[in-house]
C-alpha cells in the first residue's frame, strides 16, 4: 500500500491505495463518493468522468497513485455553495436532460471541461465533445440541447427531432 | 487486475533503470494498458509511470521538421501543433475522445502500434524518426507488423520528430464502436515525392502502400488512383468489415486524403 494524497473538491484528502486502485475505486470505495459512477469500466462509456487538474479523464482508467498532488473535481463538488443546481445541472433539469440519470454525472463533468474551452459551442461541437459519454436513455438531444443552454445560447429553434 | 505497484520517476534515466527488472512495464497514458490489465492480458509486478518526466512532455520545431515529446498526450498535440502541421493536429484532435485524449500519449501509441492506430499512420507517413532512451529509429525500421516494434525490451520512446510535409491529410472511417480506424489513411506531400500510409486494413499493421506513393509523385490527384487495386490478400477481415470491404476503403480514404491535403 502507498499513502496518496490529493485535493478533491478543494479538500485535501489522503488515503492508503494499492497500486492497482483506479481513481473510481479510490473515490467511490475508500471515500463513499458514489457520485462518480461506473458505467462499463471498460473506458468507452465515460459515466465516471472527473477533472483532473482541470482536465476531464475517465477515472475507471486512470490509478488512484497517478493523482498524487493533483486537484481532482468530481460531480459532488458542482453544486453552487449554497447546494443549489449550477447552472449546467439546472440546465439539464430544466430541459430534461436525464432520465435514469445514470450518464449524468459524467455528461455534467463532461459539459464543464467542454464550457471551460468553448464557452459558447456549436450543437455540432457538442455532439463531438460527447464522443465518450455514451446515454442508454436520453437519445442526446436533449442533453444537447441543455449544454447550449448552459452556456448562454438560445435553444428555442432546436427541434425536437 | 493482478497486484502491481507503481514507481513515478522524474527522468528518462531513473525510468530505464527501473525498466531493467524484466517485470516491470511502462505506463504512459493507461488508455490501451489499463484495459488490458484489467482483462488480465498482462500482469507486470510494476509499473513505471512515465508521465512525471518533464523531458519527455512538449513540442517544438525547427529546420522543418516537429518534435513531440514521447510523454506528450493527444489533446496537447491537437491544440499546439495546428499552426506548424495542421493534418498532424487534426489526427490527434479525433484520437478516441476528449477524456482518452487527455490521458492517452504519443510515445504509448507508436509504442503499442495497434494495427488500427491513427499515430503510426502519421509517423510512417512523414517518414518521422522514433527517439528512445539510446538511439533513433527511422519510420520505415520501426514498424514491424502489428503491436510489434524495433523497440528492446524496456526501451522507452522519448520523442518523435516529424518532417513536416507541403501538404498532408489523414482520412479515418471510423469504426464507431472503438472510435479507432475501420481504416485510416495519411497522405503526405514532400517536395521528392509522395508518401502514403495505411492503418486498420492489414494483418501486417500500418504500412506503406507504394504504388499509390509512385502514381501520385507523378500527380498528385486522386484520378492519378484510377487505375490501381487494392489485393484484399491479407487484410484484416472482421465483424466489422470485410477484407474486400477493407481493400475498397483503402483507395476511396486514400483518394479523399489527397483531396483535402493541405
Ligand atoms: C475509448 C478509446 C478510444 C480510442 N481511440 C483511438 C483512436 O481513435 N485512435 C488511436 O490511435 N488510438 C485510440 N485509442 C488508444 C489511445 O490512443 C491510447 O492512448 C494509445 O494507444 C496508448 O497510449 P497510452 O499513452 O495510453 O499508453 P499505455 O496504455 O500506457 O501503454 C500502451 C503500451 O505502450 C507501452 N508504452 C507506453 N508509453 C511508452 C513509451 N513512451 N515508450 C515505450 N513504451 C511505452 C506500455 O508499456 C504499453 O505496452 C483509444 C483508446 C480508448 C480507451
Ligand atoms: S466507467 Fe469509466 S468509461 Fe465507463
Ligand atoms: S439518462 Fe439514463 S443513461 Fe443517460
Amino acid at each position: 500500500m502507498t499513502k496518496v494524497t490529493m485535493t478533491i473538491n478543494g479538500k485535501e484528502v489522503s488515503g492508503d491505495v494499492e497500486g492497482r486502485t483506479l481513481l473510481s475505486s479510490f473515490l467511490r470505495e475508500d471515500l463513499r463518493m458514489t457520485g462518480t459512477h461506473i458505467g462499463c469500466d471498460t473506458s468507452q462509456c465515460g459515466a465516471c468522468t472527473v477533472h483532473v487538474n482541470g482536465k476531464a479523464v475517465k477515472s475507471c482508467t486512470m490509478f488512484a497513485a497517478e493523482a498524487e498532488g493533483a486537484q481532482v473535481s468530481t460531480i459532488e463538488g458542482q453544486a453552487n455553495a449554497d447546494g443549489s443546481l449550477n447552472v449546467i445541472q439546472q440546465a439539464f433539469q430544466d430541459h430534461h436532460g436525464l432520465q435514469c440519470g445514470f450518464c449524468t454525472p459524467g455528461m455534467v463533468m463532461t459539459t464543464a471541461a467542454l464550457l471551460k474551452i468553448n464557452p459558447k459551442p456549436s450543437e455540432q461541437e457538442v455532439r463531438e465533445h460527447l464522443e465518450g459519454n455514451i446515454c442508454r436513455c436520453t437519445g442526446y438531444h436533449n442533453i444537447v440541447k441543455a449544454i447550449l443552454a448552459a452556456s448562454g445560447q438560445d435553444v428555442s429553434t432546436i427541434a425536437a427531432e | 487486475m493482478y497486484a502491481f505497484d507503481i514507481e513515478r520517476p522524474a527522468t528518462v534515466a531513473d525510468a530505464v533503470a527501473a525498466l531493467a527488472n524484466e517485470d516491470a512495464q511502462a505506463l504512459g497514458g493507461g488508455q490501451t494498458l489499463i484495459p488490458t490489465l484489467k482483462a488480465r492480458l498482462a500482469s507486470p509486478e510494476k509499473l513505471i509511470s512515465l508521465t512525471g518526466i518533464a523531458e519527455m512532455q512538449g513540442i517544438s520545431s525547427q529546420d522543418g521538421t516537429l518534435r513531440i515529446g514521447g510523454g506528450t498526450n493527444h489533446a496537447t498535440v491537437a491544440s499546439e501543433t495546428g499552426a506548424i502541421y495542421p493534418a498532424l493536429a487534426e489526427l490527434a484532435s479525433h484520437i478516441g475522445d476528449p477524456a482518452v485524449r487527455n490521458r492517452g500519449t504519443i510515445g504509448g501509441s507508436i509504442a503499442n502500434n495497434d494495427p488500427a492506430a491513427c499515430y503510426p499512420a502519421a509517423a510512417l507517413a512523414s517518414g518521422a524518426t522514433i527517439t528512445t532512451n539510446n538511439r533513433d529509429i527511422a519510420a520505415d525500421d520501426y514498424f514491424q507488423g502489428m503491436f510489434t516494434t524495433a523497440l528492446d525490451e524496456g526501451e522507452i520512446v522519448t520523442a518523435v520528430t516529424f518532417p513536416i510535409p507541403e501538404k498532408a491529410h489523414y482520412e479515418k472511417f471510423v469504426q464507431p464502436a472503438s472510435r479507432f480506424a475501420l481504416v485510416g489513411v495519411y497522405v503526405a506531400k514532400f517536395a521528392d515525392g509522395v508518401r502514403v500510409a495505411v492503418t486498420g486494413a492489414s494483418n501486417e499493421g500500418v504500412h506503406r502502400w507504394t504504388e499509390a506513393e509512385d502514381a501520385l509523385s507523378a500527380n498528385f490527384s486522386a484520378d492519378a488512383l484510377a487505375d490501381l487495386t487494392v489485393s484484399a490478400d491479407d487484410l484484416i477481415s472482421d465483424l466489422h468489415g470485410s477484407a474486400e470491404y477493407r481493400a475498397h476503403l483503402v483507395k476511396v480514404m486514400t483518394g479523399r486524403a489527397v483531396s483535402k491535403a493541405k
